[in-house]
């Protein structure tokens, strides 16, 4: 039973995800539009099977929910520090500069999401990430505080990713 | 016309939303003409795409709630998208201009990794 | 109270379009000024992004659902437009 449910639907987050897509694109619920979505989102994976070989596998919804918290609040305030140097409300003096992460996380799902955390939040900017040695390169608006970034990015984004896609 | 039968609280909501979030894209475009250098440039359009983009389509499904009596959450889809593709588009030309940075050995290059 | 909240409604939302419009002319300026070509690409990719948000907003004016598939589709093209022009930089002119 587990098996054929497995074959009708070998990623479930995709068919759900398109789903619910289809859903809100074509808003007021009809039953016409629900058999549409339902077929879409059963139908789509079946062709996603012949690029990914291998699905990914999620562990931890809480570590998932604290960090998407995290992200926010820092998505937040770092708009509201980079607004600041924008319009020069900012006093002192700035430095800006390029920083290099060795990163122990390998898993490349968990790479991209912590390449859109890094560029969601202005402030810091993804520029190369080099697979052989595992070390990011960044570049950072201001890093006149002291602010390790080094010991940031690891504490704040790298280990609850590595938990997540371990 | 929109707005005959929208409560005035609701209009201000909206309004402080789209003028907040329009507010934030345009600091980030005037980041483009303020900032010096290119690297500290790219970061300037990424108030537009997160927290600017993220207001307005929050008033924007507010709005479109509350007049259709419904909710309306495909704006979403946007901010899905935009949130999707922006570090791809940033990441892709942080890459391209460090490369040629590189290759013509300018003095602001970005090191190795 | 009504024409009031039409009144608010019509001019906050203009207020922000009028701003977004002057984001577009910012990034169009950084776009025809260059100097170089990746500030270029940068100002349009801006460029696409407030003129996205400019049709949201518009699109929330007139109060009706249709302008949501022309924003989107929008912001597909610039995306895709972006990603081009990028690839372009890395491969097609300076190392060959």
């Amino acid at each position: 039973m587990s098996r054929a449910l497995s074959r009708l639907v070998p990623y479930p987050r995709l068919s759900a995800g398109l789903t619910l897509m289809w859903l809100l694109l074509n808003a007021p619920l009809t039953p016409g539009s629900a058999l549409m979505a339902l077929a879409l989102g059963l139908l789509v994976p079946g062709v996603m099977r012949a690029l990914r070989p291998k699905g990914v596998r999620v562990r931890r919804p809480g570590t998932i929910l604290r960090l998407l918290a995290l992200v926010l609040y820092d998505m937040l305030r770092s708009n509201i520090d980079v607004a600041k140097i924008i319009l020069g409300l900012r006093r002192g003096e700035r430095r800006t500069g390029f920083v290099s992460v060795p990163l122990d996380l390998r898993e490349p799902i968990g790479l991209s999401v912590l390449s859109i955390i890094l560029t969601g939040t202005p402030g810091t900017l993804w520029v190369q990430y080099d697979s052989h040695t595992g070390r990011l390169l960044m570049h950072i608006l201001d890093h006149s505080e002291g602010d390790d970034w080094v010991r940031r990015v690891k504490d704040r984004y790298e280990r609850p990713l590595m938990e997540i896609f371990s | 016309m929109t707005g005959e039968n929208l409560p005035a609280w609701a209009a201000w909501i909206v309004v402080a939303l789209a003028v907040a979030g329009a507010g934030f894209s345009l600091t980030g475009a005037l980041g483009l003409i303020r900032l010096k250098t290119f690297y500290e440039r790219v970061h300037a359009p990424t108030l537009g795409a997160t927290l600017g983009t993220a207001l307005i389509l929050a008033g924007s499904m507010l709005l479109l709630s509350l007049i259709e009596g419904r909710f309306v959450l495909r704006d979403a889809l946007i901010g899905v998208f935009i949130s999707v593709t922006t570090p791809v588009t940033m990441l892709l030309l942080a890459r391209a201009a460090a490369h040629r940075d590189r290759t013509e050995k300018n003095p602001g290059a970005p090191p190795e990794p | 109270m009504s024409a009031v909240t039409v009144s608010v409604l019509d001019w906050g939302l203009g207020l922000a379009q009028g701003m977004l419009v002057l984001a577009m002319a910012l990034a169009t300026w950084r776009m025809l000024r260059g100097p170089r070509a990746q500030d270029r690409i940068l100002g349009l990719d801006t460029l696409y992004l407030n003129g996205m948000l400019a049709i949201v907003v518009h699109g929330m004016r007139t109060g009706s659902g249709l302008y949501f598939e022309a924003a989107l589709i929008l912001g597909m093209i610039g995306f895709t437009a972006t990603v081009a022009l990028a690839k372009f930089l890395m491969q097609g002119e300076v190392v060959q």
